[in-house]
């Protein structure tokens, strides 16, 4: 009784920190597939006002969650947003319905391979279907109809978020009024996919990873998954950085130990990045995410035209890039700014110098800061 | 087209709380209320904040200071990052009722480029530089034997971003020369319009504007 008291409580409050919803779908996939139930591990901060017009959604990257500005129940840790969201913040409470969703496939509470289906009352593991961003965007909308949300004062997201806060923008053009894309891309590249697919190979190569069937025994795919970890971290930083932080620095040692030992500060850096992601990131949610961001691109259903698919679009938009980051180029924010200037779209864009490469959008930045607060407020 | 200011009126007002260059003040005063504008060399977005505030323009930018475009979208405006020599083939044919480029022509690679694309992107296009002919500078050079400093030009010779120094005789004759119509010409000693006589030789400023 108690649980269930719980439970409807946890149903009827819609809206605060660490909710949990499942809703009936079912959601058609890019594939073709229907996909049901639906379950959404959200949190939102501030009030929804009256007019139901001042939400602001926040997507989080591939391996983020829904906690963007509440202590994480794993780590321990502040959300990965704290210096954008909160009070006082670009994206202040006070002023702001903020809602953040855990993606499709994501591990932290939303449906992902992880999840038990109800067909077989076990993990999905590999049976889990092949999603693309659109369907974690799609999945969105279903869960803001829920919430009775149908329009967006603004959507904002970085990296991976800033794909679906893309999406969003052609797929439902009239539910968002305004969208703030960082350090993203309209469509992943050669070099993208590349470095995906040597992250999957090496969880494949794992043995504990048994075809994605793990999860019934205490055996995990761990060295592969921080080996993948540690591949695409170094994708999140820049030469400078690296060499700011640890150039040839030697860790905790005089000299070169002649063997394989973590020799290097930058070696240890990343062991440590990739073990203590294992503890908080299941290996085949890796799979199902990195092969959502390889299948992203807005123009493929255009015929490459990138123009075509911002057709008439009224919202207003804001791109910021990075100069050290390689992952996400500024070349390939100019290309989404010059397609929207050729569909006469109402863009802003800056290339923001910072040394420490894509993750710059995580760090402390006053401009970045600053630009996303006034592009917000502009349309109040 | 140049009666909303009388002659040797001073444009602007230096006790305003927002100081507007004087060029832009006459490009302000002169857009039409309503209108649509492209500000290319838009700087932090001063224009295109007196213009949406005072004759509610729905302006867009292009400016390629980093600095400069967080100024102006920390403002709310609309500005994309991006150089004028590279960045307005982009822009469609007939996007705004004015495109506007301001002290920007002579830090351009190919000035004549780019005034294409300003009067394929705009239906009608201001134009300011300033005058390399003015008697100032002409002074510098004849008596001094140097390249001129001046408030218009503050730059030495070895760091400036003009590298396409115009006069106003040059650019009517490159308009002429294009069949450009002039529809408007304003010029400028100081923050004080003057009349357009000898206007080579005196004027420290000039703003065109001009239709294909």
């Amino acid at each position: 009784m108690a649980a269930y008291m719980d439970r409807a409580q946890n149903m009827d409050e819609k809206f605060g920190l660490n909710r949990k919803v499942r809703l009936l779908g079912p959601l058609t996939l890019s594939n073709g597939a229907q996909f049901a139930p639906l379950e959404f591990a959200y949190e939102s901060y501030g009030t929804l006002n009256e007019a139901r017009d001042n939400a602001v959604l926040i997507c989080h990257a591939l391996t983020g969650d829904h906690y963007v500005a509440s202590t994480h129940p794993l780590t321990g840790k502040p959300g990965w947003w704290t210096r954008m969201v909160g009070e006082g913040k670009p994206i202040d409470p006070a002023k702001y319905f903020i809602l953040c969703i855990n993606v499709l496939g994501s591990c932290m509470g939303s449906s992902g391979p992880a999840s038990i289906d109800p067909g077989t009352d076990a993990p999905y593991g590999m049976e889990f279907p092949v999603i693309t961003i659109n369907d974690m965007v799609a999945a969105q909308a279903i869960l803001l109809d829920h919430l009775g949300i149908e329009t967006l004062a603004a959507i904002v997201g970085g990296s991976m978020g800033g794909m679906q806060a893309l999406a969003w923008c052609t797929m439902f053009p009239h539910r968002v009024k305004s969208a703030v894309v960082i350090a993203s891309a309209a469509r992943h590249s050669a070099q993208n996919i590349a470095f995906h697919e040597v992250g999957r190979q090496a969880i494949m190569a794992d043995p504990n990873w048994q075809s994605g069937g793990y999860y019934h025994g205490d055996a995990r795919p761990s060295a592969g998954l921080a080996v993948a970890r540690m591949a695409a971290h170094i994708t999140y930083l820049s030469e400078a950085g690296l060499t700011e932080k640890f150039g040839r620095q030697l860790q905790d040692r005089e000299s070169k130990s002649f063997g394989f030992d973590a020799d290097f500060q930058v070696e240890s850096y990343l062991r440590h990045q990739g073990i203590s992601f294992v503890e908080r990131f299941d290996a085949n949610s890796y799979l199902y995410i990195t092969r959502a961001m390889d299948y992203f691109d807005l123009a493929e259903p255009h015929g490459g035209n990138l123009a075509a698919a911002f057709h008439g679009t009224k919202t207003r938009f804001c791109f910021i890039s990075f100069d050290t980051d390689w992952l996400y180029p500024t070349s390939e924010s100019r290309r989404i700014v010059q397609a929207l200037n050729a569909a006469r779209a109402n863009v802003s864009f800056v290339e923001l110098p910072s040394a420490f490469g894509h993750d710059s959008f995580l760090l402390d930045n006053p401009d970045m800061n600053r630009i996303v607060a006034g592009f917000l407020e502009a349309q109040q | 087209m140049n009666d909303e200011i009388p002659m040797g009126r001073k444009i602007i007002n230096h006790d305003a709380p927002h100081i507007l260059r004087p060029d832009l003040a006459v490009i302000a005063n002169n857009v039409r209320a309503g209108a649509t504008a492209l500000d290319i060399g838009c700087a932090d977005g001063a224009l295109m904040a007196a213009m949406r505030d005072q004759k509610n323009i729905d302006a867009r930018g292009l400016e390629i200071n980093a600095a400069n475009v967080s100024a102006a979208v920390a403002r709310g405006l609309a500005v994309v990052q991006g150089d004028a020599d590279s960045d307005l083939a982009a822009y469609p044919d007939n996007s705004f009722d004015f495109a506007i480029l301001s002290q920007t022509l002579q830090t351009t690679k190919r000035p004549d480029l780019v005034l294409d694309h300003l009067l394929r992107i705009g239906n009608q296009a201001f134009v300011s530089f300033p005058n390399f002919a003015q008697w100032r500078i002409r002074f510098a050079h004849m008596f001094r034997g140097r390249m001129p400093v001046t408030k218009q030009l503050p730059y030495r010779w070895y760091d400036t971003p003009n590298i396409h120094h115009v006069t106003i005789d040059d650019f009517r004759t490159f308009l002429k020369e294009r069949d450009i119509k002039i529809e408007g010409e304003w010029f400028l000693s100081g923050n004080k319009l003057r009349g357009g006589g000898m206007a080579n030789l005196l004027a420290a400023h000039a703003v065109f504007l001009l239709r294909r």
